[in-house]
């Protein structure tokens, strides 16, 4: 199982590149709305033409602009999940799921559409039609419709986000579990780390168009490597760096000067986790004044004042004591909690 | 009574409903996709008949249909044919008044029809025929039928292109709106002219109060999804 995209399209002053490869399993893509997420999978699903580049799915090429190849959807055999779920309004649920085994024997349409319900446990919505559907309902139909046509590699568009909270939990493990069984590509779309910590292997993160190389879900927060991967994984803490003539990291941002360490090339950025920063003496500490406190769910959130002119937050459990504002604290970090950002 | 205007209104108007049902939808479809520039052009050329005067697009059909004119010499001496005063000229002049009504409610329909439903449709494999008239012209059905509703009703009542480009011949080419006009100026002031009228008016309003229920019971049908 393999899908290799590598793309490239202008879209008025918006500039889609896009490259990365799978190989079985689900990806992320990763990025705020805006960051050409939807458009890369439209381009894989063949609805959208780029400007250059080569589409490979398990061996078969589904679009390469040198050699002037370009399939059609419906050729490529990629099943796309919309995120406005896409039900045919007119159709039943029943016929709507029919329409994925368009290429088996008519009679055969509605016994293997209806063996499909059973398997998403939807058989009662058969005679349904889709306007009558709750979002959750709407989601499995899609799914059980998509799947239906067998595809090679599955689009997931933010398939959650039209969704009530509490329904996309139940959704989630759904499509956890049907995707353990389908065994092709799959790629998420997604603005959310959570959902992509949760249901993705590898996640490829997407800014402005550009796509950051293919990370393993892991190391998206532990080594995000770049300032858009930082930002995209909840990272709270950045400030530009400098590296000074003896090696240590001059963050201007925080008037804080970190120790000499090994730095990536095309270092431009230093993250710190909010949970990573402690109240307290330690190695690399800074001292601060508390400007704000904020009450949150299950944590205090503290503004710090730093001595540059940006602030720190941190993060930190509700059994702690809690400074008042005004008062003079230090902070420090994990040598290796610091994140190097390109 | 003579009840051929009404025969003659309703096949002008059930043709011309007809033509312009395939002309407004291949147009609007067309239309809805067309780069901005190409859109904004047709919409205007397209549109026109319905703001300018019926008699001026009367004129420009004689223009063009006329006997000494253009078409309307090619087809005289290929068919030895006029195009002009036959009771079906009037359907060129009522396609080309209702037109609008038809492109300009079919293209508002295709316009907000979800591309996310074609595109699921190519993506599953469906052919692009099946596709636009599986998916897409049932989806925007309601537009569609409210276009040529509105078509047929405003076909009923055309009168100024019509008289220009038929006349008015009993028995030939009299229309309901044009057996109107005709009474009132000339027996306007008798009293089997006014009995006459008043006629002419109740079958009027008799037929376009059905068309507007028609309209009402077709979209009430939808609402309940049929």
């Amino acid at each position: 199982m393999s899908l290799s995209v590598k793309i490239e399209k202008n879209l008025g002053g918006f500039q889609l590149r896009v490259e990365f490869e799978s190989a079985g399993g689900l990806l992320a893509l990763l990025g705020a709305s805006g960051s050409g997420k939807s458009l890369t999978l439209r381009c894989i699903a063949g609805l959208l033409r780029p400007d250059r580049g080569r589409i490979v799915l398990n061996g078969r090429v589904l679009y390469d602009s040198a050699a002037g190849i370009d399939l059609p959807p419906q050729q490529r055999r990629v099943g796309y999940l919309f995120q406005s779920c896409a039900l045919i309004p007119h159709l039943s649920v029943l016929e709507n799921v029919a329409l994925g085994y368009h290429a088996r024997p008519k009679a055969e349409r509605n016994e293997l559409a209806l063996a499909q319900l059973r398997r998403f446990r939807i058989e009662t919505l058969a005679a349904a039609l889709p306007a009558t559907l709750s979002g959750g309902e709407r989601q499995r139909v899609a799914l059980a419709q998509t799947l239906a046509a067998e595809p090679e590699a599955m689009l997931l568009d933010e398939p959650f986000s039209a969704l009530d909270e509490y329904l996309k939990w139940e959704l989630e493990l759904e499509l956890a579990r049907t995707l353990e069984t389908y065994g092709g590509d799959a790629v998420l779309v997604s603005h959310s780390r959570d959902e992509v910590c949760r249901l993705a292997k590898s996640v490829c993160v997407l800014s402005h168009g550009r796509s950051e190389p293919v990370l393993p879900v892991s190391e998206l927060m532990t080594a995000p490597g770049t300032l858009g991967a930082a930002l995209i994984s909840g990272c709270k803490n950045l400030s530009p760096v400098r590296v000074q003539a003896d090696g240590t990291l001059r963050c201007e941002a925080w008037g804080w000067t970190l120790p000499a360490c090994p730095v990536p090339d095309g270092l431009t950025h230093v993250g710190i986790r909010a949970h990573s920063l402690q109240l307290g003496e330690g190695a690399i500490s800074l001292p601060c004044t508390v400007d704000r406190v904020i009450d949150n769910v299950f944590s205090y959130i503290l503004m710090l004042q730093t001595p540059g002119t940006g602030q720190l937050r941190i993060e930190f459990d509700k059994a702690q004591p809690v400074p008042p504002v005004g008062a003079a604290v230090r902070v420090h970090v994990p040598a290796e909690e610091i994140l190097l950002l390109q | 009574m003579d009840l051929f205007p009404l025969w003659n209104s309703l096949r002008i108007a059930f043709l011309s409903a007809a033509i312009v049902f395939f002309l407004g939808i291949a147009a609007a479809y067309y239309a809805s996709r067309a780069p901005r520039l190409v859109k904004g052009v047709l919409d205007v050329v397209l549109t026109l008949p319905l703001v300018l005067p019926p008699t001026v697009v009367g004129y420009l059909l004689i223009l063009l249909l006329g006997p000494n004119h253009a078409l309307g010499a090619l087809i005289l001496r290929l068919f030895d044919t006029k195009l002009l005063m036959r009771w079906w000229s009037a359907i060129f002049a009522v396609s080309v008044v209702v037109f609008p009504l038809m492109y300009r409610t079919a293209r508002g329909a295709f316009e907000s029809f979800d591309e996310d439903l074609a595109a699921a449709g190519r993506t599953l494999g469906l052919s692009n025929a099946y596709v636009f008239w599986r998916i897409r012209i049932p989806a925007c059905r309601q537009g569609i039928l409210a276009g040529v509703v509105l078509a047929f009703a405003r076909a009923l009542g055309e009168y100024g292109a019509t008289s220009m480009i038929v006349g008015f011949i009993p028995g030939k080419t009299a229309t309901v709106a044009t057996q109107v006009a005709f009474l009132w100026q000339n027996q306007g002031n008798t009293e089997a002219g006014r009995r006459a009228l008043l006629f002419w008016i109740c079958i009027n309003v008799a037929i376009s109060a059905a068309v507007l229920i028609t309209v009402n019971l077709l979209e009430r049908r939808s609402a309940q999804g049929g």
